[in-house]
């Protein structure tokens, strides 16, 4: 307190000032844009095996980022999200069928996967952490057996996906490269926004003290329900992305799209990267192919070790990867709290402050 | 007839459900611990199963006691270690870490198993033998020795809970921890027991579907832990009794659902679960309920 008071007197400003971030937010906004920029360019540069391998890694970074807004901002464990991701195949698929374009089905997909969360949300708001995590399982199992007996969509042995057969298959990944690059900077750009926003204050209210919340008149069922819909619309969207880039839709626990291992891969990516940060689900998206490519020729290894890093860091590091380098070099890439600047005190002044967020 | 029999053999696959759950309930019950990994725990007894019996040639029977041990010091460790790391550091990292080992142990059956299904090798004359009443219906002898095992072991639990020592440390541990540490329960040690008895349940659970049906890698969480899930919630959470009901009521719905259109087994008994998350979210046979 009297450094705060000598620095008042010193500079003689007394006005106290929040900001969204200590440093200048500008850079990283810059830094952002180059990045979207390279990464949209990177079809002209290399070849078509790569750009595969990015794009499975562009659909777990969606899937990522929207698990991190369930499970890191709104409290909601999900284990079910094979359900949307699933159903968004499904919906790139069905108007596929009517003749519509692939590409047009994917607003389709992220829309309809979003419809479809309003009724689920119905019977599961009720439950609470490891309750609602089954029971979002048990409901995405529901989802499948309904879905496996409808035979004019493949029923139980799936489809492939019509509508862009002919196509130069350079060109095909290149535009699958793109759609699923559009998904993701959007699923990415909505969580930040999002957390921006009024929502993401009532988020942060009721992570801190959910009763205090409920008691000063915050709408708590609303604002995870809004959370839950767009999380149900990104995965919608990732699977759609994922329906174009296979040309086919598979239902089934193993290996289909409604296998409980696409909750598994958004959920430990989350945990190792940190969750509850933007960064953190790109980070452990990184983590994640990494551990994907190396040992890809040993069947399933990379899922056990993904799940026994996943499991270490949630025990023994529980910031993650992003959270630990947070704590040491104070950085934020995507500001969501806020910063409480005492009197007189500048930007790119080194001294200590309280930190609030 | 047909109805009468889809009943009747329904009711018979309840016990199994029961068994299922009643593990799953109890770690519920005492440590507030939801483990995911509860259904491949299952299976992985299974599995221990059937590589005890095929290793040593001992009689099937024999080998459960084996199996039943083995699980239940597993399921200590396990406590001690691991799981009560995690019931520290908080729910979330409760969840991520039950789930991990589901996917860590689904995987690693898969790496070293195979997904091809596999069976108990017991012999035709256990499995196989029934008797009929009437001309329409046929009730296995397995089935109906899966079903009193059941209801032995709820038997069981509930003697030991509310008659044994340890059984009243573990309801004042689940009661309040605080209060039963000042009294001199070491609480990590009582919940170590409870883990053993858990998935000491587990193992039952593993070994009887084992001879119902032929298990695979991906059973534990397709089959056993969302069934066991589905009983708990119907039954209502913390009663045992409640437990084997709702695991009746999952099994009368899915031999009805099947007894409709064969492929609709599963999705009868997720019918009648999703009706009661609406209109008895608290199950049929909560505390709050009977008050």
């Amino acid at each position: 307190m009297t450094a705060m008071a000598e620095g008042t007197v010193r500079s003689g400003q007394n006005e106290l000032k929040v900001t969204r971030s200590r440093r200048n937010v500008a850079w990283s906004g810059l830094g952002a844009i180059v990045v979207i920029v390279v990464l949209f360019l990177f079809p002209y540069y290399i070849g078509p095996g790569t750009l595969g391998i990015m794009v499975q890694a562009l659909i777990v970074l969606t899937l990522a980022s929207m698990w991190n807004l369930l499970a890191g901002y709104a409290g909601l464990v999900s284990v079910g999200q094979q359900a949307f991701f699933g159903l968004g195949a499904y919906f790139v698929l069905i108007p596929a069928m009517h003749g519509i374009s692939p590409w047009l089905g994917l607003p389709i997909a992220a829309i309809a996967a979003a419809a479809c969360a309003l009724p689920l949300w119905w019977l599961v708001s009720r439950l609470r952490t490891g309750y609602f995590a089954i029971a979002t399982w048990v409901l995405a199992s529901a989802v499948m057996l309904v879905i496996e007996q409808i035979q004019s969509i493949g029923g139980g042995t799936g489809m492939p996906l019509p509508g862009l057969t002919g196509m130069d298959p350079a060109v095909l990944t290149a535009d699958t490269y793109w759609a699923g690059l559009t998904v993701a900077v959007l699923a990415i750009g909505s969580v930040y926004f999002l957390l921006r926003s009024r929502v993401g204050l009532v988020l942060t209210a009721i992570r801190d003290d959910e009763r205090a919340a409920r008691s000063s008149g915050v709408r708590v069922g609303r604002a995870r329900l809004l959370v839950f819909i767009v999380a149900a619309g990104g995965c919608g969207a990732a699977g759609g992305v994922l329906a174009i880039q296979q040309l086919q839709v598979v239902p089934g626990t193993s290996g289909g799209v409604f296998s409980v291992q696409w909750t598994a891969e958004m959920a430990f990516a989350v945990i190792i990267g940190g969750i509850g940060t933007i960064e953190g689900p790109i980070l452990g998206t990184a983590v994640y192919m990494v551990l994907q490519q190396t040992l890809q020729s040993y069947n399933a290894w990379y899922l056990i070790a993904l799940g026994l890093v996943a499991i270490s860091i949630a025990l023994f590091a529980r910031r993650g990867l992003w959270g630990t380098l947070d704590e040491k070099l104070n950085i934020r890439l995507f500001p969501t709290g806020y910063y409480l600047w005492g009197p007189g005190e500048r930007r790119g002044r080194r001294r200590k402050a309280a930190h609030a967020e | 007839m047909a109805w009468v029999n889809a009943v009747i053999q329904g009711i018979l696959t309840g016990g199994l459900y029961a068994l299922f759950a009643c593990g799953l309930s109890l770690l519920f019950g005492v440590m507030k611990v939801v483990n995911l990994a509860h259904g491949d725990l299952a299976t992985v007894a299974g599995y221990v199963g059937v590589g005890i019996v095929a290793a040593t040639h001992m009689p099937f029977l024999w080998s459960v006691p084996l199996v039943v041990l083995v699980m239940a010091v597993l399921g200590y460790a396990l406590q001690r270690t691991v799981i009560q790391a995690a019931i520290s550091r908080g729910e979330l990292t409760t969840l991520i870490v039950t789930f991990g080992l589901s996917i860590v142990i689904e995987n690693g059956l898969l790496q070293f198993f195979t997904s091809n299904t596999r069976g108990q090798a017991i012999g035709d004359s256990f499995t196989t033998a029934s008797f009929s009443i009437g001309s329409q219906i046929q009730i296995a002898w397995l089935n109906v020795f899966i079903f009193v095992l059941a209801v032995v072991v709820l038997l069981a639990l509930q003697y030991f809970l509310s008659g044994s020592k340890y059984g009243r440390l573990i309801r004042a541990v689940a009661d309040d921890r605080e209060a039963a540490q000042l009294s001199g329960a070491d609480y990590r040690h009582v919940f170590g027991i409870a883990a053993a008895i858990a998935f000491g349940t587990v193992a039952l659970a593993g070994m009887s579907y084992g001879l119902t049906t032929t298990i695979d890698p991906t059973t534990g969480t397709d089959t056993i832990l969302l069934f066991a899930f589905a009983a708990v919630v119907i039954g209502g959470l913390g009663s045992l009794w409640g437990t084997l009901l709702g695991g009746i009521i999952l099994g009368v719905a899915q031999q009805i659902g099947a007894q409709i259109n064969i492929s609709y087994e599963q999705l009868g008994g997720y019918v009648i679960f999703l009706l009661v998350l609406v209109v008895w979210p608290q199950g049929l046979t909560s505390r709050r309920a009977q008050s």
